[in-house]
């Protein structure tokens, strides 16, 4: 096996885990741009998805679409629950206060998938099989192929929510400023609930779409979650073009850095380069510096 | 005066009683039944209890019956020392089980010793044993012996370079330092050497680089679920070289997880209870891995596992000591020390005064995976 080839087994692989991250990284997005509160409990919500994903299909044995999208909605449920419960009760916090308290939540969550599923690792089947595809000497799984294809779809979607429908003007509005989005008679707290809603759904896909490939447990939320943030934030906390190519720099950056250097440094490539970007270019790598987000 | 009579009375009745109840033998014990490592504790618990009932039900050990004092230490070893010391000053034990983590056993050694108490700890990090302090013993063998196991089997299959991949964590990090040494002192060469976080959802890079350095096998070591996200990989990229798992993942666990078509062909060192209907007739621990399987199935309902194992010869340990030299805690930790080819679940021990463990490599059997089922690999 050549060079050439190895290296192109190392793009395609970050490219893959980098599409993972990207799908992670826009609920974060989208919560931030509507709330300016960084949710971290968005990794939950992934493994969420990924479990009520295995409970109805593995459990009682749905079919794959029924039990997709029992789990999404039932993850987005969950959001809106989080949401009333956790965040609505403390409007008044500022934003650093509930920041910790999505991570309060976060635990919570955790501690509670894992008494009702217990702390086995589960897997799903791929959707299309496992039959491994080649791609100029490297190989990639078909589930990558449905992660690139999600990922594309959410980016069209979020950018014809956001740019045409009353909804998603109310929500961009409310990034902007939610007083004056007020006055003009936006209801805030519903957007609010609304863009949480949105990022546990969104969460609850990615997070059943790549339990396949990454398996899912109670507390694989972690890790997915943090990496789907440095995504977001490489990209700049964007809806969209941004955060998919923060996440896709970071899955190859890292598996260049486990091939090419030694994979024990791999989580530390990621971490350096988070630390970084924030110290350098705090506003993210792909969006021009607005002055009230630094 | 009346006073005097009625506890006069109570007196003479607890006494009479003491005189027809033999007096237990209190036997301790610290297991994490809660909290991380409660996969550990929980089975330890179960077959420590169904043993204990079991044995009072034949008599006892000489007539006396035992008594398992059981405490949960959550896996937390500032609890555990609590816990022992508890166990030594209130309970009066004469013996410890436990506790389950390398972690707690060490921050219990330095207790048990002082008292001099014998400690039978249920975790396998070597530094339990080694150095060997008088009072402290351990019943799961060693990892540098599945290690041995492995390269033993490899040699026989004319392997004679390494890859290694193995998880960044405690289990992994020991692991890679012993299978490093081994590999030395066997005089194979080490041609990769790659790890992976606990937590990584792909190591096709990792296995990319182990590719290009074109070993004769790949030796992973880890606990679920990194092996089985290994073993997809290497299905993924179609890498054919022969691939080893640690006995980490000898449960059936790790074949779904894996799935039976990936992780057909893979070899590992097993503990021989997971193969136990697979045994020959007349290996000495086919016939007592069949009853203890069988009665914890019909206790629990799920199957027996290694872990539980490692409470039950624990407590056979003690038994053989007691019914040899007899039941004060010098007696127990003479008699432990002195137990030869005592049949357990993990396997045969022979322990001496320099080796606390007392388990050689038969404790392990080289399995291959055969259709999402486990086989004697030849």
């Amino acid at each position: 096996m050549d060079f050439s080839q190895q290296l192109s087994q190392y793009l395609l692989s970050g490219l893959a885990t980098g599409a993972i991250y990207a799908l992670i990284g826009l609920g974060f997005a989208i919560i931030y741009n509507s709330t300016g509160i960084i949710n971290f409990a968005q990794g939950e919500f992934v493994m969420l998805g990924g479990m009520f994903g295995v409970y109805f299909y593995t459990v009682h044995q749905f079919p794959l679409v029924a039990a997709l999208l029992l789990a999404v909605l039932c993850a987005a449920a969950s959001g809106v629950a989080f949401e009333r419960l956790a965040i609505r009760p403390m409007r008044r916090a500022p934003p650093l206060g509930l920041v910790i308290i999505t991570i309060g939540g976060s635990i919570l969550v955790r501690g509670i998938a894992m008494l009702v599923w217990g702390k086995d690792t589960h897997a799903l089947p791929g959707f299309s099989g496992d039959e491994p595809i080649i791609l100029s000497g490297a190989t990639l799984l078909p589930q990558h192929l449905w992660i690139f294809a999600l990922t594309v779809l959410l980016i069209i979607a979020n950018k014809l929510f956001f740019q045409y429908t009353i909804t998603g003007k109310a929500l961009r509005a409310c990034a902007v400023n939610q007083r004056a989005a007020g006055l003009v008679g936006i209801d805030v707290r519903r957007m609010v609930m609304f863009s949480f809603l949105l990022a546990s759904g969104m969460g609850a896909l990615a997070g059943i779409i790549v339990a396949p490939l990454t398996m899912t447990s109670y507390d694989v939320g972690i890790m997915l979650g943090l990496k789907g943030f440095c995504a977001a934030i490489i990209g700049g906390m964007s809806n969209g073009i941004g955060t998919v190519l923060g996440g896709l720099l970071l899955g190859v950056l890292e598996a260049l850095g486990a091939g090419l250097i030694s994979s024990g440094y791999k989580d530390a490539v990621t971490f350096i380069i988070l630390l970084l970007i924030l110290f350098l270019r705090p506003q993210g790598l792909f969006s021009r510096g607005e002055s009230e987000r630094v | 005066m009346r006073k005097l009579a009625v506890m006069w009375l109570a007196l003479c009745l607890v006494l009479s009683a003491g005189a027809v109840l033999a007096e237990p033998l209190r036997i301790g014990a610290l297991f994490s039944v809660t909290g991380p490592a409660a996969f550990l504790g929980e089975p330890e618990k179960n077959t420590l209890e169904m043993l204990v009932k079991e044995i009072n039900a034949k008599g006892g050990v000489k007539g006396q019956p035992i008594e398992a004092v059981i405490y949960d230490t959550t896996g937390d070893p500032t609890k555990a020392v609590q816990l022992a010391t508890k166990l030594i000053k209130d309970d009066k034990v004469v013996a410890i089980i436990g506790p389950s983590t390398t972690g707690e056993t060490m921050a219990v050694k330095p207790i048990t010793e002082k008292e001099q108490i014998p400690l039978i700890s249920c975790a396998a990090g070597i530094k339990i044993t080694d150095p060997v302090n008088a009072w402290t013993f351990k019943t799961p063998a060693n990892d540098h012996i599945a290690g041995e196991k492995i390269l033993n089997y490899a040699v026989g299959k004319g392997q004679k370079t390494f890859a290694l991949l193995t998880v960044s964590d405690g289990f992994g990090a020991s692991g890679r330092e012993q299978l490093k040494t081994l590999l030395a002192k066997k005089g194979l060469a080490l041609v990769a050497d790659e790890t992976y976080g606990p937590k990584d959802t792909d190591m096709t890079a990792q296995l990319t680089k182990i590719r290009a350095s074109s070993p004769d096998a790949i030796i992973c070591w880890g606990t679920n679920p990194g092996p089985a996200v290994v073993t997809r990989n290497v299905k993924q990229l179609g890498i054919k070289i022969p691939l080893y798992m640690s006995h980490g993942v000898a449960s059936k666990k790790y074949i779904e997880l894996a799935g039976a078509e990936a992780a057909e062909g893979v070899m590992l060192p097993a503990g021989k209870l997971a193969v136990f209907d697979k045994l020959k007739e007349s290996d000495p621990q086919a016939k007592l891995l069949k009853e203890y399987d069988q009665a914890y199935r019909k206790a629990f309902g799920v199957e027996a596992s290694t872990f539980g194992g490692y409470a039950y010869d624990a407590l056979q340990l003690i038994v053989g000591a007691v019914q040899k030299s007899g039941a004060s805690p010098e007696q127990i930790r003479t008699g432990i020390e002195q137990a030869s080819n005592l049949v357990g679940v993990s396997g045969v021990f022979t322990m001496s005064a320099s080796d606390h463990n007392g388990l050689d490599l038969s404790a392990f059997e080289m399995v291959r995976i055969v259709a999402g089922d486990w086989s004697i690999a030849q």
